[in-house]
């Protein structure tokens, strides 16, 4: 397992050396990418200049969803973002070059490049969220403190997991890896906004079957002691990190049958 | 002439339709977004009855318009040009006696086509079947709909098309179109209605071409502007049009110059 | 080393019937194949395009689990032990590429030593020695999209042999190089079999490449073995047709003999086609001398390109 993570760390510091040659040009992805990802924020703001409260949250609570559910999802894209070049990997061969090689295919996958330009949406979402958590009006408490981190971390591995498994899809239907995108940057905006906005089915799924729900909503409820317009238990508000490990295990389930899948079945 | 350039849209058309498979993904894609978006954007009519002229139904509406056209219009993300310009490849096709924005226009109109059939419709009609949407019934205003997304479609194309030839001087010419994107992006009005904007904000956006290509049709739609004022919305969106499609032919005639000079 | 015991390869397969309908269609891409490669051999695999060749190295790399039979490759079952597997075998497919593309050729080298656990000394000793054979040090800095066809290949060869594998792969090596390049990566192939006892099983279209290494070749169409022994059984029973040519004193119009025809001439030199049953070649030099005088002759025997044309033609022989 050390010795898994020491080769992902050199695969990445060469992509990391390579692409810093263009000292230029890589600052300017950066910046556009800030730019770009701001988009979704001065949208709120947009929203918030017509109304006070959005679900009866303010602007400064949702600074704080999408605080968190940027800063996962930043996380998330430099770590797997990979995945997105799995239909043109299956196509071209490259997939099966990495199932020659003595290491395992997802880890592969994930470190062929990484993206450095997603620096951009960290940085933005890191701004966006000291903001919000100076301006928020809570009651700190350590517990309270180390919530939004929890969040983050357990955010990350849903996300992951998310991507994980919708990318596998690509293994069953090459073409219609889109649909992936559909849960995870759809999965990124929905985090960004309080759940209890959206109607009543897509609560449910966002809550039980693809719970993004649990990367910034819950988290943020207990932060801000806030009471739930859904009315669900408050011990949700402590599930985080269990439902990332589960959602970790059941895109690790998909990953593998799907690879199974593509060993029995060829191309 | 116009038979060429039929055949051209014909290709253009036949060239998505060839992936079934990454349609129907887009659709899923574009009406789950749908969804999202028209649930936030009704959390602020919880507020409020109206903003600007737009009311609840408006905006949900608005959401699955701007979702169905998103492909139609295709606002960012093509680089065919600009790979063509990076392989060397532009050169063969400069020297074919073909206008070579005329070549690309016309297949980009019939991949349009493909995608306001096949991208635009399935999310709205998905939309309609859950909330309350608007729909017309005065056939003058579908006619001038179509029009002006036609419009639209030429516009974005000219866009896309003059961020296409950066390629001719730029090494890294998606980076310089991500600010491009960011600016069509938000100032057509494709996250959150220009009738939301400040207004100051929102003065800006109309100044800007981008309105012209998603906004433009949407309030004509919507019912928003009629009689003089729709002429005058699709008199913008010609204007932009052409002034972007003159544009582009005199930055590809520096281009091919600069091909010429040094060889590309 | 290799074994396949009955190995069987069916792929489901949809066809598009008019607009709607759609048919599922069985293939079998490898319809019964069993052979054996010894530790050591270095055995042609060859086949025309759809034979099942590709499909045969992705069952024995790990790549594709068989639908039935057996199969091991270093005494281990490549579908269900793939890591374990891939340490031992090397695998270089000619139209892919394994290096990574934006990094120069030495990143690459590095990073394979850390995926394949190569103790640093015994990689060092492998880069330098390869790097030596092939000539790679002016361009070990150099990005592998830079890189011409050529010096990628030696690249990918020098790749797939940094960790010491017991058995080799090769899909289409030489393809797109040209001759002098072609030449270095069969040198470098007949190197590493003899010097290092590694087993190489060459998948190619390339003749001149199995004429030139390979003591065994191994024929497959439709998914079956039709061919396993050496060249020289290959074409002694069926290369057919040998030509002799014969240099006359003096120009002379086409000799007639029976039982051969004359295929060209070009002043007093003939090319005499006959048949291996028909006659020896003795016999018919004996008979053209017997009609006019002879200075000097050749024999020159079947093209292997031919023997195998035929076979495909023809099928099983």
């Amino acid at each position: 397992m050390v010795e898994t993570f020491a080769i992902y760390r050199r695969i990445v510091a060469s992509r990391i050396r390579s692409q810093l040659q263009y000292r230029l040009s890589f600052a300017l992805t950066v910046a556009g990418n800030v730019l770009l990802t701001s988009l979704d924020f001065a949208a709120i703001l947009v929203l918030f200049g017509q109304v006070d409260a959005l679900g009866e949250w303010t602007v400064e609570e949702v600074a704080l969803l999408y605080g968190i559910s940027c800063v996962s999802f930043a996380l998330t894209d430099i770590a797997v973002g990979q995945l997105d070049q799995l239909p043109r990997m299956i196509r071209e061969g490259e997939f099966d070059q990495i199932l020659v090689r003595p290491l395992g295919s997802l880890l592969q996958v994930v470190s062929a490049d990484l993206a450095l330009r997603h620096l951009g949406r960290l940085l933005q979402g890191l701004i966006i969220l000291g903001v919000a958590l100076t301006h928020v009006e809570v009651d700190w408490t350590p517990g309270r403190a180390a919530m939004p981190l929890v969040a983050i971390v357990a955010g990350v591995a849903i996300f992951a997991g998310i991507w994980v498994a919708f990318s596998a899809i690509a293994f069953w239907l090459i073409d219609s890896q889109e649909v992936s995108n559909a849960f995870t940057y759809g999965g990124s905006f929905t985090a960004q906004y309080p759940v209890n906005i959206f109607g009543r089915w897509l609560r449910r799924l966002v809550i039980f079957v693809i719970p993004l729900a649990f990367v910034s909503y819950f988290p943020a409820l207990y932060v801000l002691d806030k009471p739930d317009q859904l009315g669900l238990p408050s011990a949700l508000q402590f599930a985080s990190p269990a439902v990332a490990v589960a959602v970790a295990a059941a895109a690790w389930v998909v990953w593998t049958t799907a690879v199974r899948r593509y060993r029995s079945v060829g191309s | 002439m116009l038979r060429l350039g039929f055949e051209l849209a014909r290709r253009g058309y036949g060239r998505y339709a060839a992936y079934p498979g990454a349609t129907w993904a887009g659709v899923f894609t574009n009406t789950f977004f749908g969804f999202l978006i028209a649930y936030t954007l009704l959390a602020v009519f919880e507020q409020r009855d109206a903003v600007g002229d737009y009311d609840a139904r408006d905006a949900v509406t608005y959401t699955w318009l701007a979702q169905g056209m998103l492909m139609t219009i295709y606002l960012w993300g093509w680089f065919e040009v600009a790979l063509r310009v990076r392989s060397g490849d532009v050169a063969t096709d400069l020297q074919r006696p073909l206008d070579f924005q005329g070549y690309w226009l016309a297949q980009d109109l019939g991949r349009a086509a493909y995608h306001a059939l096949f991208r635009g419709v399935p999310p709205f009609v998905l939309g309609a079947l859950v909330f309350d949407v608007l729909v017309p019934g005065n056939p003058l205003v579908w006619l001038a709909f179509l029009a002006s997304v036609t419009l639209a479609v030429v516009t974005s194309f000219a866009f896309r098309f003059l961020f296409n030839l950066a390629a001719f001087w730029l090494l890294d010419y998606r980076g310089a179109g991500v600010l491009a994107m960011v600016a069509s992006t938000f100032f057509s009005g494709q996250i959150v209605p220009i009738a939301f904007f400040p207004h100051w904000l929102a003065v800006l956006a109309w100044a800007l071409p981008f309105a012209a290509m998603v906004q433009a049709p949407i309030e004509i739609w919507l019912g928003h502007a009629e009689g003089l004022e729709l002429l005058g919305l699709l008199a913008l969106q010609a204007f932009w049009a052409g002034a972007l499609l003159l544009l582009g032919r005199a930055v590809l005639a520096a281009g091919m110059r600069k091909l010429v000079i040094q060889g590309g | 080393m290799i074994e396949l015991d009955g190995v069987e390869k069916t792929f489901s397969v949809r066809l598009k019937r008019g607009r709607l309908r759609r048919e599922r269609r069985e293939v079998r891409a490898v319809d019964g194949i069993s052979f054996r490669v010894e530790p050591g051999e270095l055995v042609g695999y060859v086949g025309p395009n759809g034979a099942g060749k590709s499909t045969t190295v992705k069952m024995l790399t790990g790549i594709l689990v068989p639908s039935g039979g057996r199969v091991s490759v270093a005494g281990l079952d490549p579908a269900r032990r793939r890591v374990e597997l891939a340490r031992r075998i090397g695998v270089v497919f000619g139209q892919r590429v394994q290096l990574w593309w934006d990094l120069p050729l030495r990143d690459s080298f590095e990073l394979l030593r850390h995926i394949y656990r190569v103790p640093y000394d015994r990689w060092r000793a492998n880069l330098d020695r390869f790097s030596e054979v092939l000539e790679l040090e002016p361009f070990l800095e150099t990005p592998v999209r830079q890189l011409s066809l050529g010096q990628r290949m030696r690249g990918e060869l020098t790749a797939a042999m940094l960790h010491d594998p017991e058995i080799l792969f090769l899909d289409e090596p030489t393809i797109g190089l040209d001759v002098v390049a072609k030449v270095r990566v069969r040198e470098f192939l007949a190197d590493v079999n003899r010097e290092r006892s590694v087993t190489v099983l060459l998948t190619t279209h390339d003749l001149a490449d199995i004429e030139r290494l390979c003591s065994r070749l191994l024929i497959i169409d439709h998914g079956r073995v039709i061919y396993d022994g050496t060249i020289e059984r290959l074409i002694d029973r069926y290369g057919e047709e040998r030509t002799l040519v014969v240099d006359l004193e003096e120009p002379a119009p086409p000799l007639e003999v029976e039982g051969a025809r004359v295929v060209r001439v070009e002043g007093p030199r003939q090319w005499l086609r006959f048949r291996r049953r028909d006659m020896t070649a003795a016999q018919l030099t004996s008979a053209v001398a017997s009609r006019a005088p002879l200075v000097d002759l050749t024999v020159e025997e079947p093209d292997i390109e031919d023997v195998v044309r035929r076979i495909y033609a023809e099928g099983a022989v």
